[in-house]
């Protein structure tokens, strides 16, 4: 059967922010844009962001972009690539008064100017404090009315949008340019090739290899399967932000907010123990020391509940109003999930999987980068990512709140205008290899062959249970060890997947499988470069090396595919116009 | 109760960026799917293509909705 074979100037995977702020950028540019997403795009995880974009406006009271840096430095834990953080707080302003004029119906002060809401880990005076109010917001549906925002635009500007399609895999040229990609029609079932002379994945995390997450069932990782499977390298993927608290047993997150407005964690006996850990900033500590300490309670036995394994986090004192008005909705999810009404008893809740800190090595300017013979940040011709999926790195071993947003706003847009000016030196289509999509059609042939039998349901059990024992919030050197071995033969078992349902339209069995080829390339890189670091930083938090060593760890670790490799890079500590912020000890 | 390529189709449809409505489409898809057939099929497609924020309002109680035709299925769904 002859391909289906579709031409665009660029192709965009994925429909979160990243990827309707990229497209955008290249709709209005006057290029034929297509973006591929396996959801409608207002249906992207980037609704479920309900804290705010980070931006020093300035509303509040004084914020000076330099401050917003710092604060990013040192939520990253140094582990952030001074550049891309410099190029995220100047920028974030600019993309945020953007956004407005684009519609987005920010909460407002009396003078009419974007409200600001606290949040924790942004301060003044390059971190000496007082803390600032940074967080632009729409109530509590800040991602919700972005993605309405640049949908909206993105329809205006003529973007076109495959919806309901899957990316399965890139295509790559002799010369090692990116072509574009293969993708599953659901309606169909037909695979067919999106040729593209610039392609970005905006594919968003994949928290979805963790049994305690918040991610929504789509976040699979698939744009980081794709890129390991053609070769490239993933960065930093031991990095994953726990958010504190996530509802014990259904991973329902729990805002930040509730803290910023007031309420805070006890232990069993009643303690409201942050004050031991975080003196100053008490239960507005980054969201790490947070989940660290919650950890470190439940480890030593002062864990909530007949097993111990949760904390409280106590708002009742709040009041009803206050509960109703400022955190909307959060007495609806304490009921629903945890079958407490938060204005009378505390929620129970666990660290909680959140935010993936690594992703596709990117620069700045949302090209990939991988070592190669333009050193170890040799651009990719034709290759972007931006968001969650990719590393900038801006958040490096740890994201400070609300940088989520402004990353996918910032770097979005930079990735767009950089495939704009790609797209402007290098017109015509590379010729394609007669076997772009050859790959792809023998993944989906092995599923449903003869040769499978191992179950897509049983095998991302084992892999979303094996990911949070052995790599979880605190980790061992004995489990890491351990996960090591059990992950590899979870890709081995996922090498033999079996369907039984062979049919074409809409089979979301074969969907689910080919995701769970993407999470296991994902857990694979996580479990591998957690094992590797001996040492403590930011998110990743091991019993044997308890401190940070800049003098052996200041390093980006890639993992790649073929063989479990793994090599190191430096970290960028020069920005771009500034003064370098030189590593010391992150302490709120 | 609807066909098996309809009732694919409307899975998939449940996939959505909330996990509160993964976990409460998917309850409500293992214990009701098989009832769901005409007016009650309608009622529950034009729930689902509510924006994620819409649908978690009515779930959670948020929101109300004063459609006659949805109260069922919403109800159902508000137990899942």
């Amino acid at each position: 059967m002859p391909l289906a074979k579709r031409q665009f100037d660029a192709v965009v995977v994925g429909a979160g922010g990243a990827g309707l702020r990229a497209a955008l950028q290249l709709s209005e540019a006057g290029l034929r844009t297509a973006v591929v997403t396996k959801v409608f795009p207002t249906r992207s995880h980037t609704v479920a962001a309900q804290g705010g974009v980070g931006a020093a406006l300035g509303n509040m009271g004084a914020d000076r972009w330099e401050w917003h840096m710092y604060d990013t430095v040192k939520g990253s834990d140094w582990l952030g690539d001074q550049d891309a953080i410099e190029y995220l707080a100047r920028k974030a302003p600019e993309v945020v008064i953007e956004l407005e004029h684009f519609g987005m119906p920010f909460d407002r002060n009396e003078d009419g100017t974007i409200y600001q809401r606290p949040f924790g880990g942004h301060m003044q005076n390059m971190g000496a404090g007082p803390a600032v109010q940074r967080s632009c917001c729409a109530a509590d549906r800040t991602g919700h009315a972005m993605l309405h925002t640049l949908y909206q635009r993105n329809v205006r500007a003529g973007t076109q949008f495959f919806v309901e399609w899957m990316a399965l895999d890139l295509v790559l040229g002799a010369d090692g340019r990116v072509l574009g990609v293969t993708a599953l029609e659901m309606e169909t079932g037909d695979v067919a090739v999106l040729q593209a002379r610039a392609t970005l994945f905006a594919t968003g995390g994949a928290g979805r290899i963790f049994a305690a997450t918040t991610n929504a069932f789509i976040n699979t990782g698939d744009g980081l399967g794709m890129a390991a499977r053609a070769g490239f390298p993933l960065e930093d993927m031991e990095f994953w932000q726990f958010h504190p608290t996530g509802v014990a047993g259904a991973g329902v997150l729990i805002t930040e907010g509730v803290r910023g407005e007031g309420g805070y964690l006890l232990n069993k006996g009643g303690e409201r123990f942050m004050e031991r850990y975080a003196p100053n900033a008490k239960d507005l500590a980054s969201r790490d020391v947070v989940s660290r300490a919650m950890a470190t309670e439940i480890k030593e036995g002062r864990g909530c509940g007949p097993d111990g394994d949760y904390v409280l986090l106590k708002l009742d004192h709040l009041g009803v109003e206050k509960i109703e008005k400022r955190l909307p909705g959060i007495r609806e999810i304490a009921k629903k999930f945890a079958n407490v009404d938060p204005v009378k008893d505390p929620i129970p809740v666990v660290p909680t999987v959140h935010y993936q800190m690594g992703g596709i090595p990117t620069n700045y300017l949302g090209e990939v980068v991988v070592p190669g013979k333009g050193g170890p940040n040799t651009v990719v011709p034709g290759f972007y990512a931006a968001g969650e999926c990719a590393c900038a790195s801006v958040h490096g071993a740890n994201r400070l709140g609300t940088n989520s947003l402004t990353d996918l706003l910032v770097f979005g847009k930079a990735a767009g205008e950089t495939m704009v000016r790609f797209l402007e030196e290098n017109p015509g289509h590379p010729e394609l290899p007669a076997d772009a999509a050859d790959r792809t059609l023998a993944r989906i042939a092995r599923l449903e062959g003869p040769g499978g039998g191992e179950s897509v349901h049983e095998v991302g059990r084992e892999l979303r249970r094996t990911m949070q024992a052995h790599a979880g919030v605190f980790r061992f050197p004995d489990l890491l060890a351990e996960g090591v071995k059990r992950v590899k033969e979870i890709a081995e078992r996922a090498e033999h997947l079996a369907i039984a349902d062979k049919s074409r339209v809409f089979n979301t069995a074969r969907v689910e499988a080919l995701e769970l080829q993407n999470l296991v390339e994902v857990a694979r890189a996580t479990m591998v470069s957690a094992e590797a670091r001996k040492e403590s930083r930011g998110a990743h938090d091991r019993s044997d090396f308890h401190e940070r060593d800049d003098a052996n760890w200041l390093k980006h670790t890639l993992w790649y595919r073929e063989g479990d490799r793994l090599a190191y890079k430096p970290v960028n500590l020069k920005p771009l116009t500034v003064e370098s912020i030189a590593p010391k000890a992150r302490v709120y | 109760m609807a066909g098996e390529v309809e009732m694919r189709r409307l899975r998939w449809r449940c996939r959505r960026g909330l996990l509160e409505n993964d976990l409460v489409l998917a309850r409500f898809l293992d214990k009701h799917g098989q009832a769901l057939e005409g007016a009650r099929l309608a009622a529950f497609e034009r729930l689902i293509a509510l924006d994620d924020n819409d649908l978690w309002d009515l779930v959670s109680g948020r929101a109300e909705c004063r459609e006659p035709g949805l109260q069922e299925v919403l109800a159902w769904l508000r137990a899942a």
